[in-house]
């Protein structure tokens, strides 16, 4: 459903992406991991269309998006979750859901909050004010309010404590249940191990390793070059 | 300078009333300036010249109904839509394409509509003075605390916490308020959750220019209209925003009720130099807080 096909990015006159492609099928969850500073964030950006790659296409559900702004990537469905989240500090829980443009009337607050209980119960919180846990469920929930088929996450579980990661977890599982596709970065293997199907590897903007879980597992040469540990 | 007991005689109290309602003007305007500073992020010193238009209009929509209380009220309405729909074009025509630019680049276009508006308010207007007389139902002085108090100034009085209520609501109940507080702090992530930011920030744009020209029509029958109007509000704008916060509403509204109140109360207490006690004012909150009084947006 989405083809990336050898895009080019830069911040100003430092290029960054180098001839990035990669593709993604109708209810995977696939990874894109690499390093600090590998680029993976930088991807993201380009496919949402916060960022424009100077050259290379954008291909999604069978239709040229390039240069699209993402606001009007979002109407298709590609919606992207930050790694730092960036709920909207100022505004509470209710508002920053309610805010959302809405694709499909699929998605409503209470099928949020069934999602992410812990959010039923401060509703009227400032978004400033939660915990990281939170932040990062609010930050999910919300791109779940604009009725997503391509989900961008952007290392989700990052900075959690390991039980709410793996409630975070179990809840991106159910995503891919509900039939919504998912781009997941994470810095190693370990922690996207139980979520993913497939996964690339980018290191200094290049992707440089394609391929299924079980390879990535047995080829602990590739995982030592290119990941953290 | 004058001594205290002079200062609570009857005369100058009622003088101090009058003085503060005009603090209702300067909340309205500097409001506006402050929604478009903190969503779009435009230092727009054509925000003066929008008021001024604002006061040209509602003269010649009174004018041109007969000068009645009827053409006031009409004066009121008409006036500042006027003045919105001029900053939706300007908006439109102009901002939309440079939200990514330096703010001094933009502060020198918007300086460089200032001296258009100008000369454009000339050719339409002329050079001469207006006037508008106080309509009907507002002449005469009203008893408060056994003082004469004008009703026009009463009515200036009544009408500055109505339109901060008003705004109150447009920006913490209405899902388009809530969009722009969104849009103020982090608009790229506003695109990101599926909204056209760019309509947010022509709203806001709108708005702001409607309380532009909604302060230049109250403004109207008490001063005389003339070319340079705009050039002293804006300064005071400018200083009641950046003393109450930049972006911030009710830092609007406290920095306009500090730069009233030291005025009126300044021209009370020494009547040569009243009209220093103001930027004093500035001057001290700023030494305090260089970055406002309330938390701004930038
Ligand atoms: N705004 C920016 N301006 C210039 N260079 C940047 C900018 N943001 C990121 N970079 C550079 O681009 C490269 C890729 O960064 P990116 O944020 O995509 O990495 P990442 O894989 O997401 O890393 P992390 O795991 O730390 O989030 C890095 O070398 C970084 O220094
Ligand atoms: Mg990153």
């Amino acid at each position: 459903m989405l083809e990336v096909d050898g895009i080019h990015t830069y911040y100003g006159q430092s290029h960054i992406l180098f001839e990035v492609s990669l593709s993604l099928e109708k209810g995977e969850i696939v990874g894109l991991l690499g390093r600090n500073g590998a680029g993976k964030t930088t991807t993201m950006k380009s496919i949402c269309g916060m960022l424009h790659p100077r050259k290379g296409r954008l291909v999604f559900e069978g239709e040229e998006v390039t240069g699209e702004k993402p606001y009007q990537l979002v109407r298709r469905g590609i919606c992207y979750v930050p790694d730092d989240r960036r709920v909207f500090a100022d505004l509470t829980v209710d508002d920053n859901l309610d805010i959302v443009y809405r694709r499909t009337g699929e998605w409503s607050r209470d099928r949020v909050y069934e999602v992410f209980p812990p959010l039923k119960e401060i509703p009227g919180r400032r978004a400033g004010f939660l915990s990281g846990g939170e932040k990062a469920m609010l930050a999910v929930g919300r791109a779940l309010m604009s009725g997503p088929k391509l989900l961008l996450l952007d290392e989700p579980t990052e900075g959690l404590a390991p039980l709410i990661v793996r409630s975070l977890e179990e809840q991106i599982l159910r995503l891919k249940d509900a039939g919504i596709s998912i781009l997941l970065s994470e810095q190693n293997l370990k922690s996207s191990l139980a979520l993913i199907d497939r996964a690339y590897i980018i290191d200094n903007g290049r992707i440089c390793y394609r391929g299924t879980v079980k390879e990535l597992e047995n080829n602990e040469e590739i995982r030592k070059m290119h990941l953290m540990l | 300078m004058a001594s205290l007991a002079d200062l609570f005689s009857s005369g100058t109290l009622s003088q101090f009333l009058v003085g503060l309602s005009r603090t209702t003007i300067l909340f309205i305007v500097s409001s506006g300036l402050t929604l478009i500073l903190g969503v779009l992020r435009i230092p727009n010193l054509a925000h003066g010249s929008l008021y001024m238009i604002g006061a040209f209009l509602a003269y010649s929509v009174i004018h041109f109904l007969g000068d009645g209380t009827a053409a006031f009220w009409a004066a009121l309405v008409i006036a500042p839509l006027v003045v919105a729909a001029l900053g939706f074009l300007l908006e439109r025509g102009f901002f939309s394409y440079l939200y990514e630019r330096e703010h001094l680049m933009l502060l020198l276009l918007t300086f460089s509509f200032t001296l258009i508006i100008g000369d454009l308010v000339k050719l339409v207007w002329g050079a001469e003075y207006r006037s508008v007389t106080v309509p009907r139902v507002f002449q005469g002085s009203a008893e408060v605390f056994g003082l004469p108090l004008p009703y026009y100034n009463l009515f200036l009085l009544l009408i500055g916490p109505f339109i901060a209520v008003f705004l109150w609501l447009v920006v913490n109940k209405t899902k388009m308020g809530k969009i722009a507080r969104a849009a103020a702090v982090d608009s790229e992530m506003v695109s990101a959750v599926g909204i056209n930011v760019g309509w947010v920030f022509a709203f806001t744009f709108v708005l702001g220019c409607f309380l532009a020209g909604l302060g230049g029509a109250l403004i109207a029958p008490m001063v005389n209209i003339t070319l340079g109007m705009d050039h002293s509000l804006i300064m005071e704008a400018f200083l009641i925003v950046i003393m109450g916060g930049l972006g911030n509403i009710w830092g609007a509204l406290l920095g306009s009720l500090i730069f009233g109140l030291t005025q009126s109360l300044g021209i009370l207490v020494w009547p040569q130099f009243g009209i220093v006690f103001p930027y004093l004012a500035v001057v001290a909150v700023l030494v305090v807080r260089p970055k406002g009084l309330l938390r701004s947006t930038w």
